[in-house]
């Protein structure tokens, strides 16, 4: 019984909302919500679900895509390793149109560029295996839901002896950006919606430190409307009962502790680092490099390169949009010269970018 | 890019899953899991299944959910 359909139930979605608006009242003040991931993203624009909230909640999305939140530096990195010889890139299909300085993966690979697109890091392995003449490097991007995949390609790589393998690593990891914008005055979060794939590896009580610290009511989510809609109901109510809790939406997929043998994969391979986040900027442990013992397989340690710095574009606001300052319609570009066909920043390019989804489903927008 | 399809085991041969959706059939690795049987539901992301799909669980939230429908509307919090 894993059918998505009950959890669509039309005439449930309008009860929850009802019970919502009956939990806020006449409250005159805005609740401002947060979500933490690019897939909840799509699904809040797809379902239309900022407009059918009560007037006082204000839903806004942070820096959950991790396509978006990957500095320019790393693409341009990516793109130089594609001009070396005998190299062979592997990547997930969402990096292919990112643009870096001067061009992109997609770009050098229609002149030329041997670049794949995989769908598992295990993919890209048996392309090192199938090609024992070139260096086969996957650009290994994600959360901890897909950082402990990309540990487990380098776990198989060193069982099956493949010298030829190795990962360039810009694995970003969730709670640190979370209490780094709970801290942000202009942003004034009063609650988040936890990121639910990210927490069935992490736990739901990783959000323990920013629920307290910080007093903020948590709710981990799943993904189809009726799960969103609990979710926010369960932040509401913290919210009018002045608690803060973590509140557990999407208990059949998620346990308070996570999925520790993931866990232990991820970090036999990586270890918490310093990582630089486009829109948020440095933040300590929010990153992941890999251990010294895995030395052969890390293209950085292995391919010493140098790249510029790399400013942003002038013209776009992904910055902001990462940081959930501003909607994607606030942008002069959005629609006009920034569309997915012809994307400037990064949040337009990602399907889970906050532009792309509201430019696909909600090109006039009401926040 | 934190998406993962909910399949169901249907095959199970040296760490790895025969898992299948609508008449979809993928591999996974079963890395991640204590354990696994033909029958389980799991999540599967990037190849690997992540998680198993507790049905008991699910049964409750949708319990819940359609609790909503009954809560008299004059139920506040
Ligand atoms: S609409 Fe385009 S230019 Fe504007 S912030 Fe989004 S990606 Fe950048």
């Amino acid at each position: 019984m894993i059918s998505r359909q009950p959890y669509r139930d039309p005439h449930i979605g309008a009860a929850l909302l009802k019970k919502m608006a009956e939990r806020l009242g006449d409250r005159p003040q805005t609740i401002t919500l947060m979500e933490v991931c690019g897939t909840h993203t799509m699904a809040i624009y797809r379902a239309g679900i900022r407009a059918l909230l009560p007037p006082q909640v204000r839903l806004i999305s942070g820096p959950g895509c991790p396509v978006c939140v990957t500095p320019i530096e790393d693409i341009d990195r990516a793109i130089a390793l594609t001009r070396r010889p005998d190299t062979l890139i592997a990547t997930f299909g969402d990096m292919m149109r990112v643009p870096g300085s001067h061009s992109s993966l997609q770009r050098e690979k229609a002149t030329g560029a041997n670049v794949r697109i995989v769908y598992s890091p295990l993919d890209a392995l048996k392309l090192a295996k199938n090609h024992p003449d070139k260096t086969v490097i996957f650009l290994g991007i994600g959360f901890e839901t897909t950082a402990p995949a990309v540990a487990g390609s380098l776990l198989e790589a060193r069982r099956q002896g493949v010298k030829n393998y190795q990962v360039l690593c810009s694995h970003k990891t969730m709670p640190a950006p979370m209490a780094e914008l709970a801290s942000d005055p202009d942003l004034a979060i009063d609650g988040f919606l936890c990121p639910a794939h990210v927490s069935a590896i992490i736990g739901a009580e990783a959000f323990r430190p920013l629920c307290e610290d910080h007093a903020l009511p948590c709710a981990v989510t799943g993904f189809e409307p009726l799960d969103i809609l609990q979710g926010i109901d369960m932040l509401l109510d913290q919210v009018m009962t002045e608690q803060a809790r973590i509140d557990n939406q999407y208990r059949r997929v998620v346990k308070p502790e996570g999925n520790r043998r993931a866990r232990h994969i991820l970090y036999q391979v990586f270890e918490p680092d310093l990582a630089v986040w486009r829109g948020l900027g440095p933040i300590t442990n929010s990153g992941l490099r890999i251990r010294e013992d895995f030395a052969e397989h890390d293209a950085v340690r292995q391919i010493p390169l140098q790249t510029a710095p790399a400013p942003e574009p002038t013209d776009c606001r992904c910055g902001d949009i990462l940081k959930g300052k501003t909607a994607p319609q606030h942008c002069p570009q959005f629609g006009a010269s920034c569309t997915p066909e012809t994307p400037i920043g990064a949040c337009m390019v990602s399907a889970e970018g906050s532009c792309a989804a509201a430019y696909k489903y909600d090109q006039k927008g009401i926040t | 890019m934190c998406l993962a399809v909910p399949m169901k085991i249907v095959e199970i041969c040296d760490g790895c899953a025969i898992c299948e959706i609508d008449g979809v059939r993928r591999e996974a690795s079963l890395m991640m899991l204590e354990e696994a049987a033909v029958g389980d539901h799991v999540l599967i992301h990037a190849g690997f299944a992540i998680e198993k799909i507790d049905l008991v669980q699910a049964e409750e939230t949708l319990r819940a959910l359609r609790d909503a429908l009954q809560t008299p509307s004059d139920r506040t919090a």
